[in-house]
């Protein structure tokens, strides 16, 4: 039985590689693509006037109203200027620490390092976003009795939790990409007569500028579609997330309706970075 | 390259396949009340309000579900809505028995064919529940029974006794544009507040002329959306989970702002300057019935539980630590705090009228006034919009 199949199967090497993509490209087509779509569809059906059920309607009221009200524009705008600034501060903070870790220490250190970049990640979401609310609680949060100010809760505490929950997604593709900068390089560039930022700046970041680019769009669609950390930290601030969670217990068309927009903002940024070329180097 | 265009075309093909079954699933049949309660189940999964059916996870003292379950063998999973809204959402997924809905929610459920009727008969306390929450419009339609009624209370006004002074009467104060407590007032976050802004409105611009803060017009609307928009200048969180709300009064990040009487119970122990007040314009709030989902799978479970959680024990464990009135008065007499029931005004019915309970604004006003009040849906949206 066996050797007929592998005789069926032998010169036939697409069969191979049918078998083998079956179910992953099921599960991308099906539950990715399919769901995508799904919510597609259903942000084209209204709640009728009583909210009792979906009308059977089919229209673009929702995009409509989307489109006409301002708040929905204030919001995605918010929500986008969030994310950039997340990505930013994480950018910032990630080249430092990684060169650090991929050049500076010692082998055996940066095992330990690397391990303590990734083991915040093994926490739950929950209890690291609940720590920050204590942290930056006003009066009582921890900053407070230390410093004697807190900002309190707000955007800025938002910006802050969300820039420390992502970078480690920010940091690993980096020193990764940190590899493929040669220590010659670097040696080259000291012997050439230029200190440590000027080496960071002009040598190692543009080399680096895929990984950067990896790592913006984990930090970016991860903020773009927070929902949990404004609740606990953003005060009375709304963000994209927010309005879908909202809306999604009660008005669900209009919540899928305006989860198309964090999903168009990700597919022109991934445009955007294409022209840039580095998904190449990737 | 053929492969993405194909996987395009099969996925789209599935997609709209999927929506498609969806979309037909909508306007279920309201199921049947039973006859006659058979043998348990062996579980129940119900949808309560935080409080409700406590088993003892969050104080090891609190507990009269495991009592049921040793009694009737139904193991109990609960799980907390936070919103009316939330709640009728998870009915939706039909995953659940039975649900302890408000008004704002059950009226909803009924319309959409997702609570079977009640069959009153076979719940041995429903005769002594009080009798001005039978048969009201929020638990029973076309004359049948949908529900058992549980409990009621009002949204009060909480405040922290230290930073606050003088001491409030008027719901004004979380209304105040100027106020000096700005980044320290908390509202409900749900559509339904904007109940709250209405009822004040009805004592401070009665030339608005509203008189049921479920029925508006669209000026009265429109007035109450502006005074919560001025509003949103002042909060420093909305809460919807009560045990953010408990931690954030407990730590004074909030001074000021609505609540229910079990986040006051539970915050006072840790705050002891907190104090609860019923401000003079009056308060909205919410009258729960007990409902059995149109499609549950375990309605001999949740029958036993709607007559057990309206015995009298049950009702003066659930009365007391939520810090509401009990629906079967027969609870007073075994409340630990033998001033519960006055304080509460359990037995009455007057009071009861003078709250506002939640209920779900519909285009034909609740009130009869006319056909031309602004639905929910509207309040949705409002609510966005009133957040920023």
């Amino acid at each position: 039985m066996r050797r007929r199949v592998s005789r069926f199967v032998d010169g036939r090497p697409w069969l191979h590689l049918g078998a083998l993509l079956t179910g992953p490209v099921a599960w991308i087509v099906v539950l990715y693509f399919g769901s995508l779509i799904a919510l597609f569809v259903t942000s084209f059906y209204r709640l009728n006037d009583d909210a009792t059920a979906i009308a059977e309607q089919f229209g673009t009221s929702n995009y409509h109203e989307l489109l006409t009200a301002t708040v929905y524009r204030d919001i995605a705008f918010r929500t986008i200027g969030v994310a950039a600034l997340v990505t930013i501060i994480d950018v910032c903070l990630a080249v430092p620490i990684a060169f650090f870790i991929a050049k500076i220490a010692k082998p055996r250190a940066r095992t330990a390092l690397i391990t303590a970049v990734l083991v915040p990640l093994w926490g739950s979401y929950l209890v690291k976003a609940f720590a920050w609310r204590a942290i930056l609680g006003s009066p009582g949060g921890v900053l407070e009795k230390t410093f004697g100010h807190s900002p309190g809760y707000g955007l800025g505490a938002l910006v802050v939790v969300l820039a420390y929950l992502w970078l480690p997604f920010m940091i690993v593709p980096i020193y990764a990409g940190l590899d493929r900068v040669p220590d010659s390089l670097l040696e080259a560039s000291n012997d050439l007569g230029a200190g440590f930022w000027l080496t960071l700046r002009s040598v190692v970041v543009p080399m680096l500028f895929p990984a950067i680019i990896a790592g913006s769009v984990f930090t970016f669609s991860l903020s773009m579609g927070d929902y949990i950390a404004v609740a606990l930290v953003g005060g009375p601030s709304q963000m994209i997330g927010s309005v879908v969670y909202a809306n999604f217990a009660s008005n669900l068309p209009f919540a899928a309706a305006f989860a198309t927009v964090p999903v168009l903002v990700m597919v022109l940024y991934l445009l955007g970075i294409r022209r840039t070329g580095a998904l190449e180097n990737l | 390259m053929r492969a993405p265009r194909i996987a395009l075309a099969c996925g789209t093909a599935i997609a709209l396949l999927l929506s498609a079954c969806g979309s037909s699933s909508s306007g279920s049949s309201g199921g049947k009340a039973l006859t006659a309660i058979g043998a348990g189940e062996g579980a129940l999964k119900i949808i309560a309000w935080a409080g409700y059916a406590e088993n003892g996870s969050t104080d090891p003292k609190t507990d009269w579900v495991t009592k049921f379950q040793n009694d009737t063998g139904c193991k109990v999973d609960v799980k907390i809505g936070n919103t009316s809204d939330e709640m009728f959402q998870l009915m939706q997924t039909g995953e659940y028995d039975g649900v302890s809905a408000s008004g704002d929610a059950s009226v909803r459920l009924i319309d959409a064919g997702l609570v079977a009727p009640v069959n009153t008969s076979l719940i041995k306390n429903y005769a002594d529940i009080s009798s001005f929450l039978k048969d009201q419009p929020y638990n029973s339609s076309d004359g049948k029974n949908y529900g058992i009624p549980h409990g009621w209370g009002a949204n009060y006004l909480m405040y922290n006794s230290d930073v606050v002074k003088p001491a409030p009467d008027s719901w004004g104060v979380v209304f105040d544009k100027a106020s000096p407590y700005k980044g320290k007032v908390t509202a409900y976050d749900a559509p339904i507040y904007i109940a709250d802004a209405a009822l004040y409105l009805k004592s401070a611009k009665p030339e608005l002329g509203i008189k049921d803060p479920y029925s508006l017009t669209q000026a009265q609307f429109d007035a109450a959306v502006s005074l919560l928009k001025d509003q949103r200048g002042v909060i420093g969180e909305y809460w919807s989970n009560y045990a953010v709300s408990q931690g954030a009064f407990t730590q004074g990040s909030i001074v000021l702002g609505t609540t229910w009487q079990v986040i006051y119970n539970l915050a006072v122990a840790d705050n002891p300057k907190l104090t609860t007040v019923l401000p003079k314009e009056g308060a909205t709030g919410w009258s729960d019935t007990w409902m059995v989902a149109a499609k549950a799978k375990h309605p001999n479970c949740m029958y036993k539980w709607m007559d057990y959680i309206t015995s009298p024990e049950a009702q003066a464990q659930v009365a007391y630590y939520f810090g509401e009135a009990p629906a079967n008065p027969k609870a007073c007499g075994l409340i630990t705090d033998s001033t519960h029931c006055d304080v509460f005004k359990a037995t009455d019915n007057a009071f009861a009228k003078g709250i506002s309970f939640w209920a779900t604004p519909r285009k034909k006003c609740l009130d009869g006034s006319g056909d031309n009040c602004v639905p929910f849906s509207e309040w949705i949206k409002a609510w966005t919009a009133i957040k920023g």
